[in-house]
């Protein structure tokens, strides 16, 4: 699983089926030790807005599990809400 | 996910089975302030309306190859999504 932080979000009419009343969110990806790491577009499961961060699947066949599918074009997932991280 | 920007199209009359009537289109990767990011892919359509100058997002690998009808199309990225808008 990967940390994100959502920065934005997608509007799109014309998709593949699956995506149909789904939330496309954009979200910065974050690595373990804070750096900054690309980003993604991630389905949103969890009601998150822009400024959340949050705990993004990037695997397949997690994120059609998710969905209770056993085929679909999806990978990235927004599956929580981050209230804090604590590292020692 | 990624954005990307359609800057072209593919021809090939002589396909793999499991390709035909596909079109095959050429995208650029696009950062999340829609710059180019990368080098360009060939993507499969699978909104079978995307065309030259639209933005949209696309998958890769597994996901892209789940996206076309019958499943497992051998295709490595696949547009599942024409963008209307970007909010950041």
């Amino acid at each position: 699983m990967k940390i994100g932080l959502v920065s934005g979000n997608v509007v799109s009419t014309i998709n593949h089926p699956f995506f149909e009343g789904h939330r496309l969110m954009i979200c910065d990806l974050i690595s373990p030790d804070g750096e900054p790491d690309g980003y993604t577009i991630a389905v949103d499961t969890v009601d998150a807005g822009v400024g959340d961060t949050v705990l993004i699947i990037d695997e397949g066949n997690s994120a059609r599990q998710i969905f209770g599918l056993t085929t679909g074009p999806i990978r990235a997932v927004i599956t929580g809400i981050i209230d804090s991280i604590d590292q020692t | 996910m990624q954005l990307g920007r359609v800057t072209g199209t593919v021809v090939a009359s002589v396909k793999t089975e499991g390709l035909e009537g596909i079109k095959f289109l050429v995208v650029q990767p696009l950062d999340k302030h829609q710059e180019p990011n990368g080098k360009p892919v060939i993507a499969a359509d699978a909104v079978y309306m995307a065309g030259p100058g639209e933005m949209v997002y696309f998958v890769a690998s597994r996901e892209a190859a789940e996206a076309l009808e019958p499943r497992f199309v051998p295709v490595d990225h696949a547009i599942v999504g024409i963008v209307d808008q970007v909010s950041l």
